[in-house]
């Protein structure tokens, strides 16, 4: 237990470094710059206590709990022994015999995506400022689709060995042409999604996943392939974002189309109704 | 007195149930995988299940003062400088904000270190302490910088209602023309550190400010121009980065 409180206020102090500098702009400005008292100063402070709290216990528990499970795993599922069934496999490897990490890459990005707490404001503040006609869950569901896709695509690219580029690059070019067809008050918050899915629980698991797997297929570089998954979970849910808005917005469309079109029919035999009376 | 101590009681109760429906995917996941693929027990199970509940408590804390401390200061700060009108004292608000948030990011710190070993071991930089310390000090400065450039790039196009995708589009066409030139061992980095600059504080804080100007400014939209920070400060890193390999 007071082991634990020590290990406990370590976290709590580096968290309190952390928020340090932010604090410090933002008094700097509000008093120096605004001259203004801040609304609401005693509700603020005990905001801002919560999420330093909050953000302590929430890494410690990670730390504790869940990162030395997913990098264990990580480990166990890219083991020569796992995959190939031999401890020195000599022979070519096939990409399909990585099977299971694309499924736990999915799955990972899937899940760590979910629990992502900046991901979370950023739907929060969209459900508000669009009036609720974009869904918290629609908007979280929709970026952890695009990152456990993205994510296992990158776990394929480091087991096939391609250039990295060439796939970031080939989703520039999705995205730049979803845009245009895209309805044009989602594409922001489609850009954002990209960078916020990928913070405090993804970016430690999803990269012991990559230095795992690119330490153990033969002929990777864990220095040079092992980056990358990163940059595939924050390009990803651009474009299943701008996916999931299209994909919405027509289905409205047809909806709206359909009840046009009944009630033609409708007025029509309505017409021809009466012209019997 | 007690009534009050019971609602916020049930509040948080609530909120705790909520926190643990966005964990239970994790905790399938891990499951599914040790017991039914991987067929391993699960090391530690007392530590696993202590360490879910603190994860649960604190995801619980942190968005409960999001909506008390966060939200609410970036917002009444953008109306102020809305209000106050000096465009320079605001893009310099932007800029610090970014640049301050960044410059202490451990992620970014992590990166920062494993990149000077990678310039080490290919032979850019002295294979010593010394060059590794300064190299990585100087990638530091470099993405905090593209940072802060981004958020007073991302504000400036919120106050004179630029289109979102010109900007984005510019942005990656710089991408691409840097992967051509930039040394290969430095692009996965480079396409990395877009991911991992923008934190768990920063995002609240950021897309306040922005959705504040928007709604404080006379013809713009919230969500149309509100939002788009993040996206400018997680593309920067990337062009800055391979500069920065390209440079050095």
């Amino acid at each position: 237990m007071l082991a634990w409180l020590i290990n406990f206020s370590g976290v709590l102090l580096s968290t309190a470094r952390d928020i340090l500098p932010i604090l410090g702009i933002l008094l700097g400005f509000q008093f120096f710059i605004l001259k203004k008292p801040i609304p609401n100063l005693r509700r603020v402070i005990i905001g801002f206590i919560y999420v330093l709290v909050g953000l302590a216990l929430f890494l410690q528990g990670l730390d504790q709990a869940l990162f030395p499970i997913g990098r264990l795993m990580a480990e166990q599922l890219t083991d020569p022994v796992f995959i190939h069934g031999v401890d020195n496999f000599t022979g070519t490897i096939k990409w399909q015999d990585y099977f299971w990490v694309y499924i736990f890459a999915i799955a990972i990005g899937f899940s760590t995506t979910i629990a992502e707490p900046s991901l979370m404001a950023v739907a929060m503040k969209a459900n508000q400022v669009s009036g609720g006609s974009i869904g918290v869950w629609g908007l979280r569901i929709a970026v952890a689709i695009g990152v456990a896709v993205g994510i296992s695509l990158g776990t394929f690219r480091i087991v096939t060995g391609y250039p990295l580029h060439w796939f970031i690059i080939t989703g520039y070019f999705i995205v730049v042409i979803q845009t245009f067809f895209a309805p044009k008050m989602i594409v922001p918050l489609a850009y954002d999604s990209g960078g916020v899915t990928t913070s405090t629980v993804t970016v430690p698991l999803v990269a012991a996943l990559g230095l795992g797997l690119a330490e153990t297929v033969p002929g990777r570089n864990p220095l040079m392939d092992g980056f990358g998954l990163i940059a595939f979970a924050s390009l990803f849910p651009i474009i299943s974002v701008m996916a999931y808005a299209q994909i919405s917005q027509f289905i409205n469309l047809r909806r709206a189309k359909k009840q046009t079109t009944n009630k033609n029919i409708k007025s029509t035999s309505n017409q021809g109704a009466n012209k019997e009376e | 007195m007690t009534n009050t101590m019971l609602r916020s009681l049930k509040a948080l109760f609530l909120s705790l149930l909520n926190s643990l429906r966005d964990l239970t995917p994790i905790i399938l996941v891990i499951a599914f995988f040790q017991i039914v693929v991987l067929q391993q027990p699960i090391p530690d199970l007392i530590g696993l299940i202590t360490g879910i509940i603190f994860v649960l408590f604190g995801l619980t804390f942190f968005i409960y003062g999001l909506e008390m401390g966060l939200f609410p200061i970036g917002e009444s700060m953008a109306h102020a400088f809305a209000k106050k009108g000096s465009v320079f004292w605001l893009l310099l608000f932007a800029f610090s904000l970014g640049f301050g948030t960044t410059v202490a990011e451990p992620a970014l710190i992590a990166v920062a270190a494993e990149s000077a070993q990678i310039a080490a071991n290919g032979g850019i930089i002295e294979n010593n302490e010394k060059a590794m310390n300064s190299y990585a000090t100087g990638l530091r400065l470099t993405v905090a910088f593209s940072v802060g450039l981004a958020i007073l790039i991302g504000v400036l196009r919120i106050l004179k209602g630029w289109p979102i995708h010109y900007l984005i589009i510019g942005g990656y066409i710089g991408v691409m023309i840097m992967t051509i030139f930039a040394p290969k061992s430095i692009i996965g980095i480079a396409y990395d550190s877009g991911g991992v600059t923008t934190s768990t504080i920063t995002v609240p804080l950021v897309t306040a400010l922005g959705v504040g100007l928007a709604s404080s400014i006379k013809g713009r939209n919230p969500m149309v121009d509100g939002f788009g920070l993040i996206a400018f400060a997680s593309l920067t890193p990337i062009i800055f980065v391979m500069a920065y390999g390209m440079v050095i």
